[in-house]
């Protein structure tokens, strides 16, 4: 025992004498210290969530992510907004007027908009913001898609940022003048990069602005109090806001988990109320537990076949693939349950004409489902025959080919029932798993037979999934190309008449759905545990949670 | 000594200017770019991304650009985790990183020479097997499953230790033991085999004849010699625990430099994978010449020259 504790005091004196030796590096290191947390709220009500890992920026001009927009959607609020039932609502504008033309949309503020620092919110502060949007120098991602219908649009994506068709003729009035109609302008001005940011702040922090609780200055529910990557993000209530008086929670911890497990074990042991990342393994033993929730969101997960590659130019060669897939099985079993099984290329969560319809459902009525996922063995039939019809009789001499995908998620899963699915029709299928850049790159090239492909919508308009099957378009993967196609999605842009741009779009779904012009699998929902004390708050087909009007009881 | 340190530094600079060059032009062999997501953007949206961060001018000039601006200590912006700089990255996250490693580092020593010493003075008795089947089990076992093990035990069912972040001292037990469970039982191998060399030397024999209590043979003769393979092994342990675990830093959610050097590849954040990379290749050659100066002042007889 002597011995024992001789040997024991000795090394410790080895190690403090060689720590200590080990110079200024290591001394430094550990006397820096960090700002690794801050403390929860000290009093009042918060909730603690996670939606993801640390995001990419949270300033909304640069944002593109669904994490990102659901941080942004709490601290700024646009023009309009989506209400519970995902219907457009005002929001910092209290109305607006569109011309006769469809091309002059008029916004009216409402009176005394405040900046979480207390200063006066203007029209002028859109000017900015929606110029900041268009100017190359931001970069913005989504600049185009939002603004492209907007007058001077080109110009101002050439640099000179003043030709943007944008005004502010008083302190609560803004205008917006476009170049083509768009039915569908007013969901875009209730998207999350279209909100105002404040000029000064911006201008002066450069992108370092939106990563400081300091200059973050916001004009929605909440204003950050912490920002700690790779931890947490505090949002604190905006006393400010117009509405502040209905918002509950005081403060918003967004706890920044990068693992499905990590965040798993919080929630289970009571530090968070809600969690969006739920790791797969555990799906099957949450299936019964009413704090687990799945709810679709707007997107499709599909299969793109490269076009311009035979044998998968011949559309009957594209549509046997297709209906050899058993969906109702991927989407219930491989997948667990966690997607539905797709029987079009739009599905739920996407609205048609009327407030509250949904383009699906006209489909349905319209011109029924395209796969009828409850009764496979039919379509395999069909299958067979297709292949044989297109000259590959029980697969013979159908050159071997290969799946391209990365492996995340279901992706592999799926990938291998693919091939099993394949197998059937007497086709030889290799699954290709490449990292995810590399998919992303070579997909974009034409670099592929086969690949997994997936879209998750950026608003409520099925133009926005529809259109990437497009010529041209720079998500159209498999180079399909159909000047049917090209012109009904064309007239459907144009058009001001609303009712003329969903007829064209079903139209459109129509053509590329008999085309085979991709297969689409699954659509997409969201999963996530959220305690059951939890009220008021809702998820939007969008993938956005709105925590701000909720409580814990 | 001092022209030994000097050129060991200038070697040091030398290293780090090649890992530098040559990460770069490797980083940029592998497909795919950091603008590029499963949203196309336009070519309109691309071109002035990649302008805004020099992407848009050829390879060389960017290598200059890049190497002139490391010179004067400013690592870019980060492409992926926009608003931060390098820097600020490194700043904020190093702290976190070393503090933890370090804490590991003193814990593995406490705990594996100690270990190591009673094995060796109890070779092949009880004591000795039991803590051969320890140490095996402690470099054989993942740190991804001690990690979740501890997780579940401790944080899950009996709620004694926070799972997240680094918040309270109680935060700091489970990711330091998960750190600090290899290096320990390796050391305590280590350990063992250098002290059985040692006492097996004449010098020792020698010491208890003359009647040198067991404390002193040990403390003044033995561990100072047996203990040399573990300071070799200690340079580049500091430099790998103090920029941090990727596995333990994912796993109880900690801001950690660890993970950014991993996730900046996929999602070819270039300037963050140059940075950490320099950054991580200055510190293992720092620490390497520091483990050569402490040779020096442990064992009188090794000259630095």
């Amino acid at each position: 025992m002597k011995k024992t504790i001789a040997i024991l005091m000795s090394t410790v004196m080895t190690a403090a004498v060689l720590l200590s030796g080990c110079g200024n590096a290591a001394s430094n290191g550990a006397a820096a210290g960090a700002a690794d947390g801050g403390q929860a709220a000290a009093a009042g009500t918060s909730i603690d969530v996670q939606v993801g890992p640390s995001p990419e920026t949270i300033d909304p001009a640069l944002n593109s992510a669904v994490d990102g927009a659901n941080m942004i959607i709490h601290a700024f609020e646009g023009l309009l907004k989506f209400d519970k039932n995902n219907n457009v609502v005002p929001g910092v504008a209290e109305s607006y007027d569109v011309s006769d033309d469809g091309l002059t949309w008029t916004f009216h503020l409402r009176k005394d908009l405040k900046w979480s620092d207390g200063s006066d919110l203007t029209a002028e502060d859109f000017v900015y913001s929606w110029k900041r949007v268009a100017d190359p120098a931001t970069a913005a991602p989504y600049g185009y898609d939002l603004l492209n219908m907007v007058k001077g649009y080109d110009e101002a994506e050439g640099g000179n940022v003043d030709a943007l068709g944008v005004s502010a003729p008083d302190a609560t009035t803004f205008v917006v003048e476009l170049s083509t109609p768009c039915v569908y302008f007013d969901k875009i001005c209730a998207f999350a990069v279209l909100v105002p940011v404040q000029k000064a702040t911006v201008e002066a922090n450069g992108e370092g602005w939106s990563t400081n609780p300091a200059t973050y200055i916001t004009d929605g529910p909440y204003y950050m109090t912490e920002y700690t990557d790779g931890s947490q993000i505090v949002f604190t209530k905006n006393p400010n806001y117009y509405d502040a008086a209905n918002i509950t929670f005081d403060t918003i911890v967004w706890h920044l988990i990068e693992d499905s497990n990590a965040a798993y074990s919080a929630y289970q042991n009571g530090d968070l109320s809600m969690i969006k990342d739920v790791p797969t393994e555990e799906i099957p033993s949450l299936a019964d537990n009413a704090e687990f929730h799945v709810e679709p969101i707007m997107g499709t997960y599909y299969v793109t076949f490269n076009t311009e590659k035979e044998p998968f130019n011949d559309p009957k060669v594209r549509e046997a693939l297709s209906l050899a897939i058993d969906r109702a099985y991927v989407a219930g079993t491989i997948m667990q349950g966690t997607y539905s099984p797709a029987t079009n290329f739009v599905g739920p969560g996407v609205s048609d004409e009327a407030d509250g319809s949904s383009f699906e459902d006209v489909t349905k009525q319209k011109y029924g489902d395209h796969f009828d996922t409850s009764n496979y063995d039919k379509d395999l039939e069909k299958a067979k025959q297709l292949l044989a019809d297109a000259g590959y009789p029980n697969g013979e001499g159908f050159p071997e080919f290969s799946y391209l995908t990365n492996d995340a998620g279901y992706h592999k899963a799926v990938a291998e029932y693919l091939q099993s699915a394949w197998g059937e029709l007497g086709l030889k299928m290799t699954v290709n798993i490449q990292e995810w850049k590399t998919v992303t790159a070579d997909r974009r090239e034409g670099n592929f037979e086969v690949a997994r492909n997936g879209w998750v919508y950026d608003w409520d308009d099925p133009s926005n999934m529809i259109n990437l099957l497009e010529t041209g378009n720079g998500n159209n993967d498999g180079k399909y190309s159909n000047p049917d196609f090209d012109k009904a999605v064309d007239e459907a842009r144009t058009t001001t008449d609303i009712k003329l741009h969903y007829d064209k779009l079903h139209e459109a779904e129509q053509i590329i759905l008999n085309d085979a012009a991709m297969a689409p699998v699954a659509y997409y929902n969201d999963f996530w545990l959220m305690k059951s004390n939890v009220k008021d708050t809702w998820h939007s087909p969008y993938g956005y949670w709105y925590f701000m009007y909720g409580k814990i009881e | 000594m001092v022209k030994y340190i000097v050129k060991r530094i200038l070697f040091g600079v030398l290293t780090a200017f090649v890992v530098a060059t040559l990460t770069f032009f490797i980083m940029n062999l592998v497909p795919g770019g950091p603008f590029l997501s499963e949203k196309a953007v336009t070519p309109q949206a691309q071109a002035a991304m990649e302008a805004k961060y020099g992407l848009d001018k050829p390879l060389f000039v960017q290598y200059l650009t890049y190497m002139g601006d490391i010179l004067h200590g400013d690592m870019g912006m980060s492409l992926k985790k926009r608003g931060f700089t390098v820097n600020d990255i490194i700043r904020n996250k190093f702290p976190v990183s070393a503090r933890l490693g370090l804490l590991a580092v003193l814990v593995s020593v406490l705990i594996g020479v100690p270990l190591g010493s009673v094995a060796a003075y109890n070779r092949g008795k009880a004591v000795d097997n039991v803590i051969i089947v320890f140490s095996t089990a402690g470099i054989a076992i993942p740190t991804f499953l001690s990690s979740t093990l501890m997780m579940y035990f401790f944080s899950v069912k009996l709620k004694i230790l926070p799972s997240l972040g680094l918040q309270t001292p109680a935060s700091y037990i489970m990711p330091v033991l998960a750190l600090s469970l290899y290096p320990a039982s390796y050391i305590a191998r280590l350990m063992r085999s250098s002290m059985l060399d040692v006492i097996g030397q004449d010098y020792m024999r020698t010491a208890r004849a003359k009647g040198v209590s067991t404390f002193k043979s040990i403390f003044k003769h033995a561990l100072r010699n047996a203990i040399l393979p573990v300071v070799t092994y200690l340079g580049p342990l500091l430099a790998y625990l103090m920029t941090g675990s990727f596995i333990v830093e994912k796993i109880f959610t900690i801001p950690g430099l660890g993970s950014e050097f991993v996730a900046a590849i996929p999602s070819r954040d270039y300037p963050l994978i140059m940075g950490t990379t320099i950054f991580l290749a200055c510190l293992i050659i720092m620490m390497n010449v520091l483990v050569d100066i402490a040779y020096a002042f442990i064992d009188p007889r090794i000259k630095l020259k």
